[in-house]
């Protein structure tokens, strides 16, 4: 390969500054040429302004726009995030409430403006970013409720070879037999879910005619953020989750496989 | 404010103004949802509050044959579909119920809405070991309709509580977490204290993951009979959905297929007039809702899927 184009593609930083920054760092030694965040600035972290220098200040930085940023930058009452159960929706309010409470009007207005999809033609394949699903930003595309057909269905739909999405927090990625490729790239704000305290990213290295995804897990001063978090009052149960990469809330929307996974 | 936006009276004035307008149509988004009434409209159960009756004697759609289920699934695949939902009936009175679920998992996520009561030990283990080992997730559906015996017989039958606890058993110690699912006839069933008592019910017995979906009832079936039916004023008529509610309103991305034809939801299929054709090639087009059911998902935001 002659020409080596590498970029860095993350989501979900859920207001956790800490491992942003050790995301931008990565980001800086895989040698990123530019850097794209996929939304869902806000949400069960602590000090949500925290992350908007980051955000904002980082020059090969593009962020989008998930359904956590539309609802804080339009001032909306809740988050949007599609959950049904009441169990989910009580503890999503208690972060979204704060999350409103406490990230400042300019930065506001900042997320209301992002853009909802980034296209790009990388070795000759079209590439679509999108936030929960190329049709519903909060859509949630789980890795064992997205069988091929349907995926092929989303590509074809939105013309798209490679879909990069976020919203869901678990990570997978997925080659059909045409080789078109679907890839959640997981979120960086908390674990997936896996008893593991690092959290997830992507790094893609495009050539002329090649394109490689390369999932990364990364870590943080998870221990910094946990007392940052009770500094600030969240729910124990928030913390916990930090602490032992094990999800203990907003559980009821995941499919059977990926619950069956977890103690909770 | 809050009682006014009940206020019987004005509602009703508002849909006599109304009732010369049309249905509102909704158009068809995507084959999301693929429903397949497996054994039609035979169940091993006689619930009270059943919309479509179904009971040992309820036949008027048979159990679908295993080539019917294979067709309309080469169908779905071929339209994209994402998720697969296997009801009845009771599903596992299907003698062919092992093929249906393997062909099923090839292709899509499947959910299986059952009584749990014909599920024994050997059908847990080997469903158990199915959750583990399908590509897509697989889930099973359990209707309880009460914390009690008391409660829950008084609708699904004599006996049936403690037949279907078991089920539920069974299924939790094969690595099988079902959701359980609530019909809120006893509308307090649904209130936080409600659910509270079943995540309660379900501890006790071990499950330390509990799921539940709760249902509001349909009118309609068995459960006209029970309760009562639909008024007048219940009907939707054009410019009653709300910005958005297309695409929250399950039938604008499913459809429903039973050994008699396609229908736009699991709901109707007892409605001759609500059958769109023979095939899933038939359904895929757009709907009127004018049925008094549409108004239960339009005023309640109930949807079938889990």
């Amino acid at each position: 390969m002659s020409n080596v184009t590498t970029y860095v593609v993350f989501g979900g930083v859920y207001n956790n500054h800490i491992s942003l920054a050790a995301l931008l760092d990565a980001a800086t030694e895989h040698g990123a040429e530019e850097i794209y965040c996929l939304g869902d600035i806000g949400g069960f972290g602590p000090s949500p302004d925290k992350v908007f220098p980051h955000l904002r200040d980082t020059a090969n930085l593009h962020v989008m726009q998930g359904n956590y940023d539309h609802s804080i930058g339009n001032r909306l009452e809740d988050c949007a995030c599609g959950y049904t159960d009441p169990r989910d929706n009580h503890f999503a309010q208690i972060s979204y409430d704060y999350t409103f409470e406490n990230t400042s009007e300019p930065n506001k207005d900042w997320l209301r403006e992002l853009p909802t999809e980034f296209r790009h033609t990388w070795a000759g394949k079209r590439v679509l970013m999108s936030h929960g699903s190329p049709r519903r930003t909060n859509e949630f595309l789980w890795e064992s409720m997205c069988p091929d057909g349907f995926l092929k269905y989303l590509l074809d739909e939105s013309e798209a070879d490679l879909l990069f999405v976020t919203h869901t927090g678990i990570p997978w990625v997925r080659t059909l037999e045409d080789g078109r490729q679907v890839v959640n790239v997981g979120v960086i704000g908390r674990p997936p879910n896996d008893g593991q305290t690092t959290v997830d990213y992507v790094v893609v290295r495009v050539g002329d005619d090649t394109i490689e995804i390369l999932p990364q897990k990364l870590e943080y001063d998870f221990e910094a953020l946990a007392a940052e978090m009770r500094d600030e009052g969240l729910p124990e149960e928030f913390v916990e989750t930090v602490l032992t990469g094990w999800w203990t809330t907003c559980l009821e929307i995941l499919p059977g496989r990926e619950r069956s996974v977890g103690p909770y | 404010m809050a009682t006014d936006l009940i206020n019987l009276d004005r509602l009703i004035a508002k849909a006599e103004e109304r009732k010369h307008l049309p249905a509102p149509e909704l158009a068809f988004q995507h084959l999301d949802t693929l429903w397949l009434q497996v054994t039609g409209t035979l169940c091993n159960l006689a619930c009270l509050h059943c919309f479509i009756s179904c009971g040992p004697k309820n036949e008027s759609h048979p159990f679908m044959s295993k080539e019917q289920v294979f067709q309309a699934l080469e169908d779905g695949a071929r339209y994209g579909v994402k998720e697969v939902y296997f009801t009845g009936g009771e599903p596992f009175m299907h003698p062919d119920i092992k093929d249906l679920i393997t062909k099923t998992l090839e292709i899509a996520p499947l959910s299986i809405l059952t009584n749990g009561i014909l599920i024994d030990d050997a059908m847990a283990a080997w469903l158990g070991e199915t959750f583990r080992n399908s590509r897509y997730t697989f889930d099973m559906r359990v209707s309880l309709d009460g914390t009690t015996a008391e409660e829950n017989d008084a609708i699904r039958g004599r006996h049936t509580f403690e037949q279907i606890l078991q089920g539920i058993d069974k299924l939790w110690a094969n690595g099988l977490n079902p959701v359980i699912t609530v019909t809120t006839c006893h509308a307090e069933l649904g209130a936080a204290e409600g659910r509270s008592k079943f995540i309660e019910l379900l501890k006790d017995r071990g499950i330390t993951q509990p799921r539940l979906k709760f249902l509001s009832p349909f009118k309609i079936g068995r459960e006209e009979r029970r309760d009562s039916g639909y008024q007048n004023y219940e009907r939707l008529v054009e410019g009653d959905l709300i910005e958005g509610e297309e695409d929250d309103l399950q039938c604008s991305s499913c459809r429903m297929v039973t050994a008699k034809g396609v229908y736009p939801c699991p709901i109707l299929i007892e409605v001759e007039e609500a059958r769109m054709g023979d095939s899933l090639a038939d359904g895929m087009t757009p709907i009127k809702l004018d049925h008094p059911a549409c108004y239960t998902c339009h005023v309640e935001g109930v949807t079938c899927r889990t």
